[in-house]
């Protein structure tokens, strides 16, 4: 089965007053029908910026996708006149995005903002359009949908709000979902009722979905694969599972260590990433990561490592020396156990 | 408010006030118990509205028609509020009056409003070239002071009624624009506006049914300034002899020539007509503020 979703080395730039920054590097992915996969990294790595470069949503100036191909079923969006990718956006793609408090209108009804798009893209009736906004609020476990249609926002929660979100985005039987950080934003108890909601929905409806996050606690349990940014390049990708159990990339390791884990004794220690994000203006030929990583060797300052496939096939890593990671990491587990 | 009534008195209260919100009259209604200030307001207008629109049956005299038998009488049983030096019963004139005004006063307050607000959310959506030339055009034309404005478009167009308008609906466009950009520019940064665009709609449609409604709060205060500036003008032009011709009438044609020489031995050929405009720019912007709050969904439920 061809993917759904083929992202062929994507580059989107913006020429800011501090020089050109590279904020989408080359990334290539794919996903396929149904399927969901994660988009991992931390502030500033270029997750959101991809997903609106698929969206072809970057605001151009001071933005431009520069080279590279989206091919969505089989069509690349990057060609499509303007008229059609309208057609695309909201119909075949739906968002979901960071903040439910801002991504609502304020002024216009929940139901409406459900129905304008159906009569955006389905030309459907009012009438027909409101009884489809009922069956969604419903589907998206919100009660009393009826009542709910002819609220504004800020007389939902936040909760409430991301479900209606999620509506909209699910409104037109989209192919894909791209939930930018969908939880963020959200209390940790809702959090989880979000990315089960959305993981049922996306399962009994066959859509598939790109879920960008920074919380690794998030990709283990809802994607099946994993990509993992660094400065507008993927460093390591694969499955949930070897990306959990076998990272070789310095960078998913450092992640993985900086999340808290209940399943660790009570005194260990939580390990942030050393360091900051790397200021994009200035990268030059090296790997991005070399100043944060414990890995560096001399080849690192003078070569961009390329991806390539380590351990089981389909699991890749940019690093020259993801054995010694690998093998560091079997050396910590052994010392500890 | 001075007894806690338990249990289910304050659902009902939530039910009616629900209730109340979806029919016009309910809403009329709400409005009036939250802002009298601004119910008053919107009285004096609409009584002035009201009055021109059927100035026909209210006037009890032709207001062009001299009677020279009864020149500046004062107000009394027969001319309630006086004469003037033609012997033109006042109270008609004023009546009259109020239609020209209330023609003029929305008509360039709503055709420059709605021009300025167009623009200036297009203006903070597009950005880039297309706003720095707008607002430019917008600098150039806000340069010069309301009133000169207008009497250079009729200076260029001639008087009457329809040009008076049109030369007030002008200068009103930049300054409408400007404050509408500004409040656009902020809506442009929220993710809403962002989202709208991801799920397909086109350009015009974020413009006007997703930016718009939420500029419509400051725009509609400036509207009922708009409305005020726009009537006050109309009498300055008239006042000055290039607005509204004689014998038409208007409130600023009724302050102009002989009204000031008889200031002092028939005061009332000037105080009427001034206490109209007074009204009705007061009216006019009590119930632009209370309008504002009232149209703010966020401020409406509390």
């Amino acid at each position: 089965m061809p993917p759904l979703l083929e992202v062929r080395d994507l580059h989107t730039e913006f020429r800011t007053g501090a020089g050109v920054v590279r904020a989408v590097d080359g990334i290539s992915y794919t996903v396929d029908p149904g399927e969901t996969v994660a988009i991992v990294g931390e502030s500033g790595s270029g997750k959101s910026v991809e997903a609106l470069s698929i969206m072809r949503l970057i605001p151009n100036p001071p933005g431009r996708i520069v080279s590279g191909e989206v091919l969505f079923d089989g069509r690349d969006l990057r060609k499509l006149p303007e008229e059609e990718m309208r057609a695309v956006r909201g119909r075949d793609i739906g968002m979901v995005f960071q903040e439910p408090m801002t991504s609502l209108n304020p002024v216009l009804t929940i139901g409406r903002q459900i129905t304008e798009t159906l009569e955006q893209h389905q030309g459907a009736t009012r009438e027909d359009a409101e009884k489809r906004a009922i069956e969604l609020l419903e589907m998206v476990g919100i009660a009393d949908s009826r009542r709910r249609l002819r609220q504004y926002p800020h007389q939902l929660s936040g909760g409430m709000r991301q479900r209606v979100m999620i509506a909209v985005a699910l409104a037109c039987n989209p192919k894909l979902i791209i939930a930018d950080e969908p939880t963020t934003a959200l209390d940790v108890t809702i959090q989880a009722q979000i990315l089960e909601l959305m993981k049922s929905l996306t399962q009994r409806l066959g859509v598939a979905q790109i879920i960008i996050t920074h919380n690794l606690g998030v990709v283990a349990r809802y994607a099946s694969r994993v990509n993992v940014m660094y400065a507008g390049r993927i460093v390591e990708a694969g499955t949930a599972e070897a990306i959990y159990h076998d990272p070789r990339h310095p960078y998913t390791v450092a992640l993985l260590k900086s999340v808290p884990r209940l399943d660790q004794p009570r005194r260990a220690r939580l390990d942030p990433v050393e360091g900051s994000p790397p200021d994009l203006t200035k990268l030059d030929g090296g790997c991005a990561f070399r100043p944060r990583c414990r890995f560096a060797v001399d080849k690192c300052a003078t070569a961009y490592p390329r991806l390539e496939t380590v351990g089981e096939p389909g699991h890749l890593a940019a690093c020259f020396r993801s054995g010694e990671v690998a093998a560091a990491r079997e050396n910590t587990r052994e010392s500890a156990a | 408010m001075a007894v806690i009534t338990p249990t289910t008195a304050p659902a009902d209260d939530d039910t009616e006030a629900l209730l109340r919100q979806h029919t016009i009259l309910g809403r009329i209604i709400n409005f009036a118990r939250r802002k009298p200030l601004g119910t008053i307001g919107l009285i004096i207008v609409m009584l002035f509205a009201v009055a021109g629109i059927c100035a026909d049956w209210i006037a009890p005299f032709d207001p062009e028609e001299n009677d020279f038998a009864s020149m500046m009488v004062a107000p009394g049983i027969d001319h309630i509020l006086g004469t003037d030096q033609f012997g033109r019963d006042i109270f008609s004139r004023l009546v009259y009056g109020a239609r020209t005004a209330m023609i003029v006063g929305f008509g360039a307050a709503v055709g420059g409003g709605i021009i300025g607000m167009v623009l200036g959310v297009t203006s903070a959506y597009f950005g880039g070239w297309f706003d720095l030339v707008l607002q430019r055009i917008f600098d150039i034309l806000m340069a010069f002071p309301l009133i000169i404005l207008a009497l250079a478009v009729v200076s260029v167009f001639g008087t009457g009624v329809f040009n008076v308008v049109i030369a007030i609906t002008i200068p009103l466009v930049p300054r409408c624009g400007r404050v509408v950009r500004a409040s656009a520019l902020a809506v442009r940064q929220i993710p809403y506006v962002d989202a709208a665009r991801a799920l397909g709609f086109g350009h015009a449609r974020i413009v006007l049914c997703h930016m718009v409604p939420n500029v419509l709060a400051p725009f509609l205060i400036l509207l009922s300034a708009f409305v005020g500036q726009a009537i006050l003008a109309e009498a300055s032009l008239s006042y000055l002899g290039l607005g509204v011709q004689e014998p038409v009438a208007a409130w600023g044609l009724m302050l102009q020539g002989s009204a000031e020489d008889y200031a002092t031995t028939a005061p009332w050929i000037a105080i009427f007509p001034g206490l109209a405009i007074v009204l009705t720019v007061l009216g006019a912007s009590l119930f632009g503020d209370a309008l504002r709050d009232a149209i703010d969904p966020k401020l409406r439920d509390r």
